[in-house]
């Protein structure tokens, strides 16, 4: 696992981050106890990924600092709620995206096909992740897009996710 | 099953949507209301509270959600929100999302006609598939549900559904609106700006 659970947990808190919203796929799922582990982050568990988003703005416009986890599949699911939260209330909100399918050599996956092409087309500034040795590019990431008033998300890369 | 069952029997016709906000405007003190669609057109010309959060443009399906942030976010306010029926159906998994989370501090009041008022006035599907909200949020866990399609009913209980333990929901039967005429109360950045100022988090 690139990230492993006891280190996205340490960066979030060190972060910052008060409510981690997700909706997990099978390799951000092995986060789960050590995120319910934590006394700074609370988990907030949503039906569908486009909940996330929204949710994760209301937090922010409360005060807190959401960190929104799903899979990139649920950031498929999620366009119009990410539109409407990142374009038309212009919150700077950031999420950790799992990047299905980029750890596997040829892989004919669709979701690994249209995942940083649909980043782009929303012009979402992105990191990817596919080392361990990447990993602090999520919280230099996320502070850039903090102090630059931006929304920003980083892609983990997964194998078949 | 749910713990606090206020629901009234429900006419066809239901109440006027215009009086029915005018009840829980006289009722509001301080807490912070969401509006989208159909109660975004109507609930800023009764209100002008820098607690007001209206939802537009375009995020259908999404009120209930952006709600229940703030309400996570500012545990020691009451949040207030109002969704169409045909929001509702957009994101019905959404009634679990807010059992789940554990907010105590959310009030969810779906205003029921029917139809599509955006778009000229289409039946939803839940006419014909018979859906009753009220049962949907009882099966998703709320802790107190209730249902009126009566006005002076409404009028009448609505303080004591309101005191109920939280998460609420509510289902007002309201009648069709005939024409949908959605302005947006300002630009968004400096709607946002009052909201967090009003809030103490700008």
């Amino acid at each position: 696992m690139i990230l492993p659970a006891h280190e996205i947990v340490s960066t979030a808190e060190g972060l910052g981050i008060s409510h981690v919203v997700w909706l997990p796929d099978s390799a951000l799922g092995p986060w789960e106890s050590e995120l319910l582990g934590s006394r700074k982050l609370s988990l907030v568990r949503v039906c569908r990924e486009g909940e996330a988003w929204t949710i994760a703005a209301g937090l922010q416009l409360g005060g807190k600092r959401p960190l929104v986890v799903i899979q990139c599949t649920g950031m498929f699911e999620s366009g119009d709620a990410l539109r409407n939260v990142l374009f038309d209330l212009r919150l700077p909100l950031f999420a950790v995206i799992g990047y299905r399918g980029f750890l596997v050599p040829g892989s004919t996956d669709s979701a690994r096909h249209y995942t940083e092409p649909v980043l782009k087309a929303w012009g979402i500034d992105y990191v990817l992740i596919d080392s361990p040795k990447a990993a602090p590019k999520l919280a230099e990431h996320y502070r850039a897009c903090q102090a630059a008033g931006r929304a920003g998300v980083a892609l983990v890369a997964e194998g078949k996710g | 099953m749910d713990k606090h069952d206020q629901s009234s029997r429900r006419s066809d016709a239901g109440m006027p949507l215009v009086p029915a906000l005018e009840v829980l405007l006289r009722l509001r003190t301080d807490q912070i209301v969401v509006t989208t669609m159909g109660s975004a057109r109507d609930w800023p010309k009764l209100s002008k509270h820098p607690l007001d959060f209206h939802y537009i443009p375009s995020a259908m399906g999404h009120a209930p959600m952006l709600a229940l942030g703030l309400a996570l976010a500012q545990p020691a306010r009451e949040v207030i929100a109002f969704n169409g029926d045909g929001c509702m159906l957009m994101s019905l998994g959404c009634l679990v999302t807010v059992t789940a989370s554990g907010a105590k501090n959310l009030t969810l009041i779906v205003l029921e006609n029917g139809v599509y008022e955006v778009t000229g006035g289409q039946a939803t599907a839940a006419g014909a598939a018979r859906a009753d909200f009220a049962a949907l949020a009882r099966g998703a866990g709320f802790e107190s549900v209730a249902a009126f399609s009566d006005l002076a009913e409404w009028t009448k209980r609505a303080a004591d559904t309101l005191a109920l333990p939280g998460p609420r929901f509510v289902l007002l039967k309201v009648a069709r609106v005939a024409d949908y005429d959605l302005t947006s109360p300002g630009p968004m950045v400096e709607r946002i700006a009052r909201f967090r100022a009003a809030l103490g988090t700008g």
